[in-house]
This record gives C-alpha cells, structure tokens and sequence, in this order.
C-alpha cells in the first residue's frame, strides 16, 4: 500500500487517503474509487466534489428540532399541517427517515444527536436533552413519543427522558417493544419476549 | 494437533463497541477463558438473532469460531437477562458502574472463577437487594481484594500501630489507614470517621449475606463511598465513567426533590387563599 502511493501521483495518493478514512472503505476499495474517478468523465467528478463541498456548506441543524437541513427552521417544522402537538424523539437523523418512510406519524421530530451512555462517558450534556426540555416549556406538546433504539443506551436514555419529563405534565409514550415482523420466536430473547407478552393485544 | 474451530462458552458482556456497518465488538467476562473480546456480526440489524442475547449486562451462552485476530460469535443464548436491571433507570446504571469497574480491573484472558461469581452475585443482588449502596461497596471491597489492593484498615499503613479510635486518615497511595501522626505527614491523606473504618472493616470480613443486614445511615454511606471511590480512581489513575452519570442522576433528583419542596408551599397558600375567598 505505502509502495503504491509513492508510484502513484500526489493527487491520486491524496485522493486514496482521503476516501480511506471514509467508513466502510479500506485501502483497496479507496484505491478503486479513486481510479475509477480519473477515468470517470469530468462532468461526474465535478458533481461528486461540489456535493461534498455544498454538504459542509448548506447543511446545518433546525434550531427547533435539530435534524438537518438546509433551511433554518427544517421543512418539517414548518409543515402547517403536522400535529403540534406530539413530539418523537430519536436518536439520529437517519431515524426520521426511518419513521417517515412509515407515513404513519403526523407530528414533529427532535433529535438527541446520541443516546446516554455512562461506561462511554457520554452523559446528559453530550445529547441535546436540554434543548428538548426548552422545547416542552410552551404548553403547546402534549405527548412526547420516545423512539429511541431498543439497545441499552436507547433504552437507559428513554428512562432518563421520562423521569425528567414526566413532572412537566406531558404525556410520555415510548414505541412499542416486541417482536420484528418476519422474526422465529424460537429464536427471541427473554426481555424481548417478557415485552411482547406484556403488552399483547387482542386481534 | 490443531485446535477446534469452534467453542462454547459463557459470559457476561461488559462492553461493547460499534465495528463497520451492523456489527459489534463485544467484551466477554468468562469464568474459564477471562475477558476477551469478539466479534458479534450483524447484531445492529433489526432482524438479528442473536442481538437480544447479547446486549451489556446479560449473561449469555456463547459459541464461538475462531477468527484471525478476534474469535466470532455464531450462536448465542441468554442464561440469564437481569430483567429488573434494564427497567430501573438507577439499577440499569448500577449495573453499569459494576461491569465497568470489572472492565478496568481485569487484564485480557486471565480467568479467575472467584471475581467471575462475585460479579454474577452483585448484578443478582441488585436485582432483589435494596441495600444497594453496601452491595456496590461489598463489590469494590472484594474486587480490590481479588485484584491485590485490600486496604490495610486494621494498622496504620506507615507506622503499623494499632488505631486508635479517633478521626484517623486514608490514604489511597499507601493503600490503607494513617494515624493522626502520620497523617500529619502526607498532603493527600483524607479524614476517616471512626464509624466508617467499622463499616469498612466489617465489609471486609463478612458475607454478602451479614453485609446486606447492615443498616447505616445515608451520610455515612456518602463518606465510606467517598473513601472506595477515590482509591479506585487512584489505582486506575482515572475517572470511572459512570462515576460522573451516577453523580449527575444525583444531583438531578435532588433538583427535582427541591422543586417538589418549593412548589409546595404554593399550593399550599392557593388552597389557603381559596378557603378565605
């Protein structure tokens, strides 16, 4: 690898180190990337750069619920037509995504940008908690979905979220937790079982 | 002769990180093979098998392939969940305070059946116990004494004189109790009340059992958990992360212990001056 990068030009080497410490992409896969790049038409690479470049530069967190976005409050914050009076709480951005693919949830977002993590040394201040609490001073929320993963973090976070919401008098709900659609029971775990039977319902 | 390419085992998983798309490096604490890391594949995706079984603070079957660097976990079973420990917001950071400390306190592949069953009895214990603060410092006390720091509370550490009782010192860097003496002598040495050396002693030589019948009262359980905590962080030279989450999750219920307390004098005069309208 060290040898190919001196073989190769500055620009090429450069370009092979920086797709390299993208995720996911080892020394061999930024190789090919880069490669591909040189023979690609000029067109393409260009379009490639300024993406990355309008990403960094037009991106930029809602200042109401902090996914991201281009536009300062985000589009769905200014959606008239979403209820106001819910609120999700998630994780990451990724996760709206994944609830408004659903097309189910009406009602706004914020997200945490992380979940607690005490062994991680990731607490209170880490994630934008405070801001969710500033948010819920109005009286306009009257239930907040907590949507955090169903993992430990995920789950010690909504906890936390409760024991300090609840005295504010909105309605606290976390998602339901049971079994994945398409999942073998044999195979399930006791606390994701113990869940499911708790809070079976009729058909 | 080669060795098998797979093997069982089991353990409880006391930390874990991301690795690339939807897999984990899990840390595993065994009886029989110590801590170790594995690999866990496709345990973040929503459908894995395994992932349930294999989440911090549960105690898992395991089986393992051999890998290049770090064996890979291709089964797993849950021995047992400590359910209540993941529905309690202040059990479910116990918890991780303990496996975090057993973390810190053990070296790669070093079994030791002892600490193993020690720290299975604790995450037990919390569960049932309601004693949770001796529990936690009956957990540090014996962790140091399994790992060759078993504070010298009997002698003062410098001059091995009886104590005397009266307001002595600890002294994390000499692992023990200075006499008023000797104290006098080293800068770091804190002050130790005579009831906390007793509560500490007894921890020492007793069993979890007699420990978990002690009753003391809240400002002596904050100064002998004082004293563990600074000679933990003194042996490990850091912070013990979840250290910082218990604090605040302290601090938070006192605030809101507060609030409820200033709050209620407010209603108090609106159905006072209610009843005079």
């Amino acid at each position: 690898m060290a040898q190919n990068n001196t073989a190769a030009t500055d620009a090429i080497s450069r370009l092979i180190q920086e797709l390299n410490k993208l995720p996911g992409i080892g020394p061999k896969s930024a190789q090919r990337l880069a490669y591909y790049l040189l023979r690609a038409p000029q067109e393409q690479a260009e379009r490639l750069a300024s993406a990355v470049i309008s990403l960094k530069l037009e991106i930029k967190l809602c200042s109401c619920c902090f996914n991201v976005t281009d536009a300062d409050p985000c589009a769905l914050c200014r959606n008239e037509q979403r209820d106001r009076t819910k609120v999700c709480v998630v994780e990451q951005p990724q996760d709206i995504l994944a609830i408004e693919h659903t097309g189910v949830y009406k009602g706004l977002y914020h997200v945490l940008h992380g979940a607690l993590s005490p062994t991680e040394g990731v607490g209170v201040n880490d994630v934008r908690i405070k801001e969710l609490t500033a948010r819920l001073t109005d009286g306009i929320v009257k239930e907040v979905i907590l949507a955090t993963n169903t993992n430990l973090e995920g789950e010690q976070t909504a906890m936390y979220l409760n024991h300090v919401l609840n005295p504010l008098g909105i309605r606290v709900t976390r998602l339901a937790r049971g079994l994945p659609f398409g999942t073998e029971l044999e195979y399930a775990d006791d606390a994701t079982l113990t869940r499911a039977l708790e809070g079976r319902s009729e058909l | 002769m080669s060795t098998p390419r797979e093997y069982q085992t089991s353990g409880i998983i006391i930390r874990k990180t991301k690795l690339g798309e939807a897999d984990r490096i899990l840390t595993v604490y065994t009886p029989e093979l110590g801590k170790f890391d594995a690999v866990a594949k496709g345990v973040r995706r929503p459908k894995s098998k395994m992932a349930g079984h294999l989440e911090l603070l549960t105690y898992s079957q395991l089986t393992l392939a051999r890998g290049r660097s770090l064996d890979i976990i291709t089964g797993s079973q849950t021995i047992e969940s400590f359910l209540p420990l993941k529905n309690d917001l202040w059990l479910m950071s116990y918890g991780l305070y303990v496996i975090e400390l057993v973390n810190q306190f053990t070296a790669i592949e070093v079994p030791d059946e002892d600490l193993f069953q020690l720290a299975l009895t604790t995450l037990r214990q919390l569960c049932q116990s309601d004693n949770r603060d001796l529990l936690l410092r009956y957990f540090e006390i014996q962790l140091l004494q399994h790992s060759g720091y078993r504070p010298q509370l009997r002698e003062c550490v410098a001059c091995h004189q009886v104590l005397q009782p009266v307001n002595n010192s600890f002294s994390a860097s000499n692992g023990g109790i200075l006499c008023p003496s000797c104290a006098a002598r080293q800068p770091f040495a804190h002050s130790i009340t005579v009831n906390a050396i007793k509560v500490l002693r007894f921890i020492q030589d007793n069993s979890l059992e007699s420990v978990l019948k002690l009753k003391i009262n809240p400002i002596l359980a904050r100064e002998i958990e004082g004293v563990t905590r600074g000679y933990l962080k003194y042996l490990l030279e850091r912070e013990v992360k979840s250290v910082a989450w218990l604090d605040d999750l302290r601090e938070q219920m006192r605030v809101m212990v507060n609030k409820k307390v200033v709050n209620a004098p407010d209603t108090g005069d609106a159905e006072n001056a209610a009843t005079e309208v």
